[in-house]
């Protein structure tokens, strides 16, 4: 039964443009894709519509460089490839919320050069540590959705918020409640199967996934996995989701007991807090949330926040990834670093790229590995 | 070899003004306690003005040029690119701020002119905006390296990544957004240094930093003349002052004096190349450490007029109604209060044609494009900036748009900081090259 449902989520990521289509001429509403993780779900559920997560295929790329200078993150050029490719010919609008000058790009190369309905991006601030952060995005959400409104010719009340907003925390809560059975000493699912799990979220219609979670959590509390769990890693960094990477590692003898990624925790650790501005009750879970590091100064709060996170899920060692040409998260690397080793809790550093390299991957992961099991065991 | 009208040529009456000017800031930034002054450190783009109201004896550091001046000197930027790599960061990030970075973790300061001394000066405070990924992250790890020295240094950084638009003015709640955030700045400083806030030195800075930045757009609007009275490559000694102090007295009375020096070239036919026959604009920053790259067009007869980059990055521009790009028209009056002073170097701020690109790659298009209009231009040479996201985002839209107008581009690649990833002999190689292919013979050797 179990294994039935990380093979649902498996598929949903292996054929999530089958699913969306399907789902799209089941409900004849709207598909729209978005790039980044602060584009408010919450709204677009409110009007019926199916958020789709864009995201690469980790194909080498061949068509991206007239429209993207090379210095940009893998992620961004990956995904533009793949509207240049026609594999999100079924989606009727884009949407980017603001965080990165990367995946900008990747939005605006988008609208400009593949036939779209809809293109909106929202200025989401920057400056979320500042205390005008939160009513400046409540006009800002205001203004987009007066958009929907009239893109989808479709009043959104609070109503249709309100359904949106359920729809969203009741699948984070959920799947917050799969993550803490990774706080066992034996965890119950496997790092791969988490990202599967919360990558799967962000291709499906929240309801469907979040049915299947509750099966999950039925069935969790008797899984035992039949594999010695050996070193508790956590992985944090740029987006990531590369699957074929996380089995690697965890053939390796390790578990990612927990993550720092927008493809994971980050995307379902806050909740929209009720108000009856349903708006802003929307700006705020955006400001307070998680922050992807663009966003965080002058404070460290997410370097704060990998602490206790690594600290609750009893982390022995961290990867740190960096996709390559990834500011923001490049930046915070050194800080990240010694925050970590405050608490006891060593690191490793690996550059990603649209595909990585394996072969050098592995010596380096194994090493790791063994400065974190100590040595002994090689004589 | 070619014979091609020769015009006159005379250097800059200014020149000299312009360095001492430069190395001031630099000394004086280092020196400011001496006297009681304070000192901080923030980008380029920061709103400058703001903190001018703490006092006369208020001195800053801009990390942009203070990055490139780095560069400039490739030995000390080695040194800094080695100690920034030795502390962990990845060598892809903004190639200034590794500059900057680098100078904290040697415990080095690079004077104007090359010196370097021991000891980098701490700011009392970091005062910062942000529109670019790495803005505000650069001072905040300023700030985390400062206080593994044992320095504690504030920081306040605004947010101003609320969009842009070309041809309609910003949504007031986006205006309101950087507005708040400058009055909270304000009781921030005055908390953070203890000074009372002086809000006819407020004035009087932002009054100075719009007629500054306009008068620098005067100054450029001055190379649609043929033949062209400046070149780029002198331009970035001379646009550096705005990047610099553009909120401060002296910098509008140099360009004033500038502005009648170029005005007066003009009027004698008086070029920067003495050869110019063939006109062409660059964008983003250069290269710093291969200004030579212009030398070496000038064999062409090839003149560099300026970018968007060295017009726009501290000038203010706007279109008017008949179409034209033109510097932006200053405001009715001076500011009174501190309320008039604050809205109205947020509304002229956001004019700034280089936010354009951040957002809108059409924008950027147009501009260039009225650019290659109005200045006469032939060809636009699009330096893809490794060491610059901010600059280079949407490079490859922008060359889209010029192409689909029928403007030659040369796009290159290189970094402004870092010269480990700029190739000098081939670039140089297939820039003749796209110049042969424009229909030029070098003129010298």
């Amino acid at each position: 039964m179990i294994d039935e449902v990380f093979e649902t989520f498996r598929e949903w990521i292996d054929n999530r443009h089958e699913y969306a289509k399907a789902w799209k001429e089941r409900t004849e509403n709207k598909v729209i894709g978005y790039f980044c993780t602060y584009v408010p779900e919450e709204m677009l559920y409110a009007a019926n519509i199916l958020p789709v997560r864009i995201l690469g295929s980790h194909e080498p790329p061949t068509v991206t460089e007239p429209y993207i200078f090379a210095m940009f993150c893998h992620l961004c050029r990956d995904c533009l490839a793949q509207g240049l490719k026609g594999r999100f010919d079924y989606i009727d609008g884009i949407i980017e919320g603001q965080s990165c000058l990367h995946l900008r790009q990747a939005f605006n190369a988008w609208r400009l050069h593949i036939p779209t309905d809809f293109a909106y991006y929202i200025h989401v601030p920057h400056g979320i540590q500042n205390p005008h952060a939160i009513p400046y995005l409540t006009q800002e959400l205001a203004k987009f959705r007066k958009a929907l409104e009239e893109w989808v010719g479709k009043k959104i009340t609070d109503e249709d918020l309100d359904r949106g907003i359920k729809k969203l925390n009741r699948n984070r809560e959920l799947t917050r409640k799969v993550y803490a059975y990774r706080k066992l000493d034996n965890p119950k699912i496997t790092g791969l199967e988490a990202m599967e799990m919360v990558l799967s979220s962000q291709m499906v219609d929240k309801e469907e996934h979040s049915k299947l979670l509750e099966k999950l959590l039925q069935e969790l509390p008797n899984r035992n996995l039949d594999r010695n769990p050996g070193v508790r890693l956590m992985i944090i960094g740029s987006e990531d989701d590369d699957r074929v990477f996380m089995k690697n590692v965890e053939a390796l003898g390790a578990t990612f007991v927990v993550d720092e990624h927008c493809t994971g925790s980050r995307y379902i650790w806050d909740d929209v807090v009720s108000n009856e501005d349903r708006v802003l009750a929307i700006a705020s879970r955006y400001v307070k949330r998680i922050p992807c590091p663009s966003k965080d100064w002058p404070e460290f709060t997410r370097v704060k926040h990998s602490v206790k996170l690594a600290k609750d899920f009893n982390v022995q060692g961290a990867l740190v990834i960096q996709n390559k040409f990834c500011d923001p998260h490049g930046i915070e690397i050194p800080p990240l670093r010694e925050a970590l080793r405050s608490i006891g809790v060593q690191t490793y550093p690996l550059e990603f790229d649209v595909t990585v390299p394996w072969g050098q991957f592995r010596t380096r992961v194994e090493a790791f590995l063994e400065t974190l099991t100590g040595l002994e065991e090689l004589f | 070899m070619t014979q091609v009208k020769e015009y006159p040529t005379e250097l800059l009456e200014i020149w000299n003004d312009a360095k001492q000017l430069r190395t001031k800031y630099y000394d004086d930034y280092l020196t400011a306690h001496k006297g009681g002054g304070l000192r901080w450190a923030g980008g380029a783009w920061s709103f400058s003005a703001i903190p001018a109201g703490l006092g006369k004896d208020v001195y800053s550091i801009t990390g942009e040029p203070h990055g490139a001046t780095i560069a400039f000197f490739k030995d000390f930027t080695a040194k800094c690119h080695e100690a920034v790599e030795a502390a962990g960061f990845p060598r892809t990030l903004c190639a200034y701020m590794r500059n900057y970075w680098g100078s904290i973790l040697l415990d080095k300061y690079i004077l104007a002119d090359g010196t370097v001394v021991d000891d980098h000066p701490a700011p009392d405070f970091i005062w910062q905006d942000h529109i670019c990924c790495s803005h505000g992250k650069w001072y905040q790890v300023a700030r985390w390296l400062e206080e593994k020295k044992g320095k504690k240094v504030p920081m306040y950084c605004v947010d101003v990544s609320v969009g842009y638009s070309l041809d309609q003015p910003l949504e007031e709640y986006k205006i309101n957004y950087i507005v708040e955030q400058l009055n909270d700045g304000i009781e921030w400083l005055e908390k953070t240094t203890g000074r009372t806030y002086s809000d006819k030195l407020l004035c009087e800075a932002v009054w100075n930093e719009v007629k500054a930045t306009r008068l620098w757009a005067e100054i450029c609007t001055l190379n649609q003349h043929v033949p062209a009275p400046l070149d780029e490559k002198s331009m970035y000694s001379l646009y550096v002052m705005g990047t610099l102090m553009k909120h401060r007295p002296e910098c509008v009375a140099f360009y004033e004096k500038l502005k009648a020096e170029v005005e007066d070239r003009v009027k004698r036919g008086i070029a920067a190349v003495a050869n110019e026959r063939f006109r062409v604009i660059t964008d983003t920053q250069p290269p710093w450490g291969f200004l030579k790259i212009f030398r070496e067009m000038e064999k062409y007869g090839v003149v560099s007029l300026g970018s968007l980059y060295t017009y726009g990055l501290i000038g203010m521009w706007k279109y008017r109604p008949d179409g034209t790009w033109a510097p932006k028209e200053l405001p009715p009056r001076k500011p009174k209060t501190r309320e008039e002073a604050v809205k109205m170097i947020v509304e002229w701020t956001v004019d700034r044609p280089e936010w354009a690109h951040f957002y809108v790659p059409e924008a950027k298009t147009k501009m260039i494009l009225s650019i290659v209009k109005q200045w006469k231009v032939d060809a636009v040479l699009l330096h893809y900036n490794r060491g610059c996201e901010g600059l280079s985002v949407h490079i490859a839209e922008n060359r889209h748009g010029l192409l689909d107008a029928g403007v030659p581009v040369f796009p290159f690649e290189g970094n402004m900081g870092d010269e480990r990833e700029f190739d000098f002999p081939g670039t140089l190689a297939r820039l003749t090259a796209f110049f042969e292919s424009m229909g030029l013979k070098k003129l010298r050797d």
